[in-house]
């Protein structure tokens, strides 16, 4: 370490640290301050932190917020229903990811440019849009209903939107580049040598798979998974535009709170408690990556 | 029967030809040396029977079974990988109990076995080491153990120590021959190593272009090279181009530039103006400072190399043709670099060389 003096040190290790608590600890905190407060009508729709009664400052906050979401098993519902929509979507995402990226993977040149560029293509259209296009693909008198009627496989309009079904299907197709690209770079950096080597130690493809391409890939799984797990826990626009009256996810509940009940203080504490319940197991990600990482 | 019995296989890669109509028998518990240049096929004609390529024509038949069109997980060949190719996800001892893992062995014998295996490459305190904290020559082992385990009819060896440093390779080849002899597993290996297949080796093939160039023992092919390719790459030659003649004493090669005919070993059968080379190994060459009373070339030493056993000296003639000789031990303190001397060998110490 010459040349860089003690300052230009600290500065260089200093600017992520101001970064992140500027972007990230600064808003978290603004957002666990409210869901500490109480809802009042006025601006902003919150009790200030700090009461004067007369005689001194008091510190004002409850629990109460907290004490309803624990009450009402509303909450606790759209919670579990989120993780649940959130990690069977992560399954199909992992089912059908894997062999695509599997796919590009062995591609050559320029053809697996053109695989890549496929699978990023949709990111060049706004993402709300592209939601918006499945309900004209999957509503009753849309392309899908329309296209099985005329070859008369069906007679009436099967039910593919604002159901358990659609909600599946957006989160699928909206996460799924998210699980690729990751697979896709761990099965990149897998040395063909690896694979001859298992055939030639008398491995069928299928156990040359199970014992060293899967086994080897596993840090783009965790990876993928994670990175489709977790925003779709808390995705709103897909279960709002493609759900339907049974579909509960945490993002719709807190939108609702927010918008529709102008209550910020609950809407906060749903807030401050999906993170909490997503950072432990982001946590325990990172560990398990660190390690396969060293090993 | 041969063990390995191979009839005229190729393999072409787009316009390229890597592997050309190439026979070659080995027999049970041979060490099988093929020794060419890069790019002359060898790793191609290893992969072939291996597996990992198909042939275009040709049989490939291992033990009286043809394997020709068989994947690589059911032929009885196993293969020790340039880069070796350990699972780096796997342990020692598990990198070596996989291929006994396939083939569905009982829990205790592929315990055993992995023991025998780690002692015979004296691995067994590092049987719970990962890969990377190994260090190169324990890779090897480890590599081999690996190989090994499965008991092949016959092991492939691609450049089995190219990736080691100089010290360790010379004692490897050594372990290396001395775990063949124990296993009694016939060995193929390829390198482009000159000296690692002369010394392992019982019989070496010099490939070229995807075609054998001479296949026998490593002294036949070292003191007989049937071509200038194999002399020039199987050690340092001397090499004379020239036309054949008859002198009072016996055959020679007339070569331009100089005035007598260089005379031929006495038992060269060729008639007379045909092409051919003279090649005359360093080793072969005796310098002295006066004119011995046998042909001998004139010629200045322009540098000497000193290699601990002996030093290389390297003349310039007076035809400006660059010539080398090996002096043994402290031979060449007698000369100093400038010197004039002679150089001449004994005329039957040539080989002659058509191709």
């Amino acid at each position: 370490m010459t040349g860089l003096g003690r300052l230009g040190r600290l500065v260089l290790i200093g600017v992520p640290f101001v970064w992140l608590a500027l972007f990230f600890v600064l808003p978290l905190l603004i957002v666990v301050r409210i869901s500490l407060a109480e809802s009042v009508i006025g601006i902003p729709p919150y009790t200030p932190l700090f009461a004067h009664d007369g005689v001194r400052l008091k510190l004002h906050v409850t629990l109460a917020n907290f004490a309803l979401i624990a009450g009402d098993d509303l909450y606790l519902r759209a919670y579990l229903g989120s993780f649940v929509n959130a990690l069977l979507a992560t399954v199909l995402c992992l089912l059908a990811g894997y062999p695509i990226a599997y796919a590009i993977a062995r591609a050559r040149g320029a053809r697996r440019q053109l695989f890549l560029f496929l699978v990023m293509l949709p990111f060049w259209t706004s993402f709300l849009i592209r939601v918006y296009a499945w309900i004209a693909i999957l509503q009753p008198n849309g392309f899908l209903n329309e296209f099985l009627s005329v070859l008369g496989l069906i007679s009436a309009p099967l039910p593919l939107l604002n159901n358990q079904f659609s909600v599946e299907l957006g989160l699928v197709y909206s996460y799924l580049p998210f699980m690729i690209l990751p697979i896709y770079g761990s099965l990149s950096a897998l040395d063909q040598i690896l694979v001859e080597a298992a055939a030639d130690l008398g491995a069928p493809p299928r156990l040359v798979f199970l014992g060293v391409i899967l086994p080897l890939t596993l840090p783009g799984i965790a990876a993928g998974s994670f990175l489709v797990l977790i925003p779709a826990i808390g995705e709103f626009v897909i279960p709002d535009l493609l759900g339907g009256p049974d579909t509960l996810m945490i993002g719709k509940v807190l939108w609702d709170e927010f918008f529709n009940n102008r209550d910020w203080p609950v809407a906060a504490a749903v807030a401050v408690v999906l993170v909490a319940a997503l950072a432990f197991p982001l946590l325990a990600a990172q560990r398990f990556l660190a390690g396969t990482r060293a090993a | 029967m041969a063990l390995l019995e191979i009839t005229a296989i190729s393999k072409r890669f787009g316009a390229t030809l890597a592997v050309e109509e190439v026979s070659l028998s080995i027999e049970r518990s041979e060490f099988f040396a093929l020794l060419g240049p890069s790019g002359c096929g060898k790793t191609t004609f290893l992969r072939l029977i291996a597996g990992f390529e198909v042939p275009d024509n040709g049989r490939i038949i291992i033990d009286g079974t043809d394997v020709s069109g068989l994947p690589p997980y059911v032929r009885p060949v196993n293969m020790m990988f340039q880069s070796y190719a350990l699972f780096p996800h796997m342990d020692v001892a598990a990198n070596i109990a996989f291929g006994l893992r396939q083939e569905r062995m009982d829990r205790r014998r592929i315990v055993a076995r992995v023991e025998e295996m780690l002692a015979l490459v004296q691995m067994s305190d590092y049987r719970r080491r990962r890969p990377h904290e190994l260090s190169g020559g324990q890779r090897q082992r480890v590599a081999l153990a690996r190989a090994l385990a499965k008991m092949p009819k016959l092991l492939l060896l691609d450049e089995p120590l190219a990736a080691l440093d100089r010290r360790l390779r010379g004692q490897t080849r050594l372990e290396l021959t001395a775990i063949q002899e124990r296993v009694g597993t016939t060995f193929l290996v390829v390198t482009h190593d000159q000296e690692e297949a002369l010394s392992m080796a019982s019989r070496v093939a010099v490939m070229n272009r995807g075609r054998f160039v001479q296949i026998g023992s490593p002294a036949e092919i070292y003191e007989h090279p049937v071509s200038r390719f194999v002399a020039d790459f199987v050690g340092e030659v001397n090499l004379f181009e020239g036309e054949l003649t008859t002198k009072s004493n016996g055959p020679a090669l007339a070569v331009a530039g100089f005035v007598q005919a260089i005379p031929l070993p006495p038992d060269t059968e060729l008639c007379e103006g045909a092409v051919a080379a003279l090649a005359v190994r360093p080793e072969k060459l005796v310098l002295s400072s006066s004119l011995p009373n046998r042909f001998a070339i004139a010629a200045k030493v322009s540098s000497i190399g000193y290699l601990g056993g002996g030093s290389i000296v390297h003349l310039t003639t007076e035809q400006g043709r660059a010539l080398k000789a090996y002096l043994p031990g402290s031979a060449a303190g007698a000369f100093g670099r400038g010197a004039r001397v002679w150089a001449s060998w004994p005329p039957e110490n040539g080989v002659v060389l058509t191709q």
